[in-house]
Parts: structure tokens; C-alpha cells; sequence
């Protein structure tokens, strides 16, 4: 494997090379927990503590890695979640997404092509909140949202190889 | 249960990592515990499950795979194991839940769906109705983010 030197390059959408992606795949979910871990991912895709840095930084700034950090569990951290679809008509959809998205529990939200056309996650530290939530929802916009919450989770997964 | 500690280390987490040689220390530092203490909590954290993973997040529009739905299918209730099984282990999907279906909603089973193009997820969902045998469903492709973001878990909100 050749590796361009990093400074004659910036990563782009869809330009990412050997190095960028094994370095990708090492640090998804699994990023060392140990005192210097770009040092640790260096030594197993065989560049320098540096260079990995210098690398993720990039990423960063092209916006391919969009953070770094934990995930939690809501679940066994005593929280509940749901999804939650909306039909909300187009004039409305402004203040429909600025009363939804002031909540900060709601952690992703989607228009999408259908009918039921606005989509988002709402985690809440408990049920009553959750329901507190979806009334203030209601009361703020005058939208009936549909609360859908799992009952049995097959796969969650955020990794992709790259 | 978690400890005291745990939890000061889930508060301390809720940041994301700076890009530094020692990303550990400064929020070590902040917690006002050793480093080793800090990389302990986290590593027993992660195997209690507690952390889910930890790592790079990708935006996926910029790391190839450009396309992504959500596919919703109706599955009768006696095969819904079965086949919510089955739907995990493509390579395609990424979450895959069962759901209460709500009066005005019959759909019970949710899998998101990526791929480099539009068609490409297409492709993939009809390969899945086709040897699952299921006729019911329907793709909600996304056309804006309004919101993405990570949740702060045991903090005053509002």
C-alpha cells in the first residue's frame, strides 16, 4: 500500500484512500480506550501517531467523520424511546419541525416522500415525560403524531466498511 | 447498578472527543480522577453494554453510501421473529425493529436500508420482499435531515 503524503491531499467525498479507510474501520466502534489511542491505531494499520492524527483531523474537516465519541444504550440507562411519524401539510411544516426539534431528546428527525412525510426519535428519561412530550408536540402545532415504539430490536448497528 | 464513578464518567462522556494525542486526559482531568480510572470506567462500561460503542461517527452521505429508506413491512405476528432475523443479517440493513403497528398504521416490522443509489436500496428491499415472501410494504425515502444529532443522557433539560 502507497500512502500520499497528507500534505498534498485533503479527503473529499468519495476520495478517501487505503489509509483513510483502514483507519475509518479501526476507530467506528471500536476506538482504543487507552491513553494514546491514534497512537495504538497507527500500529495497526502501520502509520505513525501523526499521521493518524493528521488524518482523522482531515476527516473531520471534510466532513466524513461527523463526531467521535460514546453511544449509550438508552434502554439500560433507565430511558425510553420511540419513533414517532407525523402527516404534517406543507404550510405547516416549518413550525411543525421548530416545535419538534426544540426538544432535546429528539435526536434524529427526517422529512420523508410519503403521506406520513416527517419522521423523528424521541428518547425521554421516563414514559410520562415521553407522553408529556408528544402532548406539547400536539399542543404547540396542532398535529396528531403517531408514537410507534419498538418492542423487540433485531439489529442496531452504525458501522459501515468503508 | 451503576456507580457513583459510572455515572460522573457517562456525564463526563456526553462531549465529544477532541482530536489530540491524549483525548482521555482532559475530561479525566475535569472528572478529577486519574486517566487509568477514567479508561477503566469507560472499558467496564462498554462491556456492561451501557456503552453501545464508541468511536468515529460517519456522516454516511461522505463515506459512499449515499442512499438510504426506511422500509416498513406488515408481517403476521407468528413469523415476526423469523423473519425480523432474517432481515438483520443483510448486509443492507442497519437497524431493524419490531413496532406496534397504530390503528392507522399496519406496519410492524422497520428496517433502514442503504446503499450507494437510490436504486440500489430499491434493488435491495425487493430482494428481501422476495424471499421473505412478504407483499405488504413501503419505502419512505429521505429527502431532508431536519435534526441529527446525540442525545445527553442525566442532564436538566429545559
Amino acid at each position: 500500500m502507497t500512502i500520499p503524503k497528507t500534505e498534498d491531499r485533503k479527503p473529499k467525498t468519495g476520495s478517501l484512500d487505503d489509509l483513510d479507510k483502514a483507519i475509518l474501520n479501526e476507530i467506528q466502534s471500536h476506538l482504543p480506550i487507552v491513553s494514546r489511542p491514534y497512537a495504538e491505531v497507527g500500529k495497526r494499520v502501520g502509520a505513525s501517531e501523526e499521521e493518524v492524527l493528521q488524518r482523522v483531523e482531515d476527516m473531520c474537516d471534510a466532513g466524513v467523520i461527523r463526531r467521535i465519541g460514546a453511544n449509550f444504550t438508552s434502554r439500560k440507562l433507565g430511558y425510553t424511546s420511540t419513533l414517532c411519524a407525523a402527516a404534517v401539510p406543507p404550510e405547516k411544516l416549518e413550525l411543525f419541525a421548530e416545535v419538534v426539534n426544540r426538544h432535546p431528546g429528539v435526536t434524529h428527525n427526517y422529512l420523508r416522500r410519503h403521506r406520513y412525510n416527517v419522521w423523528f426519535t424521541l428518547i425521554a428519561e421516563s414514559k410520562d415525560r415521553l407522553n408529556q412530550i408528544l402532548e406539547e408536540i400536539y399542543q404547540g402545532s396542532g398535529v396528531e403524531v403517531l408514537s410507534l415504539p419498538a418492542f423487540e430490536i433485531f439489529k442496531i448497528k452504525v458501522d459501515f466498511p468503508v | 447498578m451503576l456507580s457513583d464513578l459510572e455515572k460522573k464518567v457517562i456525564l463526563g462522556l456526553q462531549r465529544d472527543l477532541e482530536v489530540v494525542p491524549r483525548p482521555f486526559q482532559e475530561i479525566a482531568q475535569q472528572l478529577g480522577i486519574p486517566e487509568e480510572d477514567l479508561l477503566a470506567a469507560i472499558r467496564s462500561l462498554k462491556d456492561q453494554g451501557y456503552i453501545r460503542r464508541f468511536g468515529a461517527t460517519l456522516r454516511h452521505q461522505k463515506s459512499g453510501y449515499a442512499a438510504n429508506v426506511l422500509v416498513v413491512w406488515v408481517v403476521p405476528d407468528a413469523q415476526l421473529t423469523r423473519i425480523g432475523q432474517k432481515m438483520a443479517a443483510y448486509r443492507e440493513v442497519s437497524h431493524c425493529y419490531a413496532r406496534s403497528p397504530a390503528p392507522s398504521w399496519p406496519y410492524n416490522l422497520y428496517t433502514m436500508v442503504h446503499g450507494r443509489s437510490r436504486e440500489d436500496c430499491m434493488a435491495a428491499a425487493a430482494r428481501m420482499a422476495a424471499e421473505t415472501g412478504l407483499t405488504q410494504y413501503e419505502m419512505l425515502f429521505s429527502e431532508t435531515e431536519l435534526k441529527k444529532t446525540t442525545m445527553r443522557y442525566f442532564r436538566e433539560e429545559e
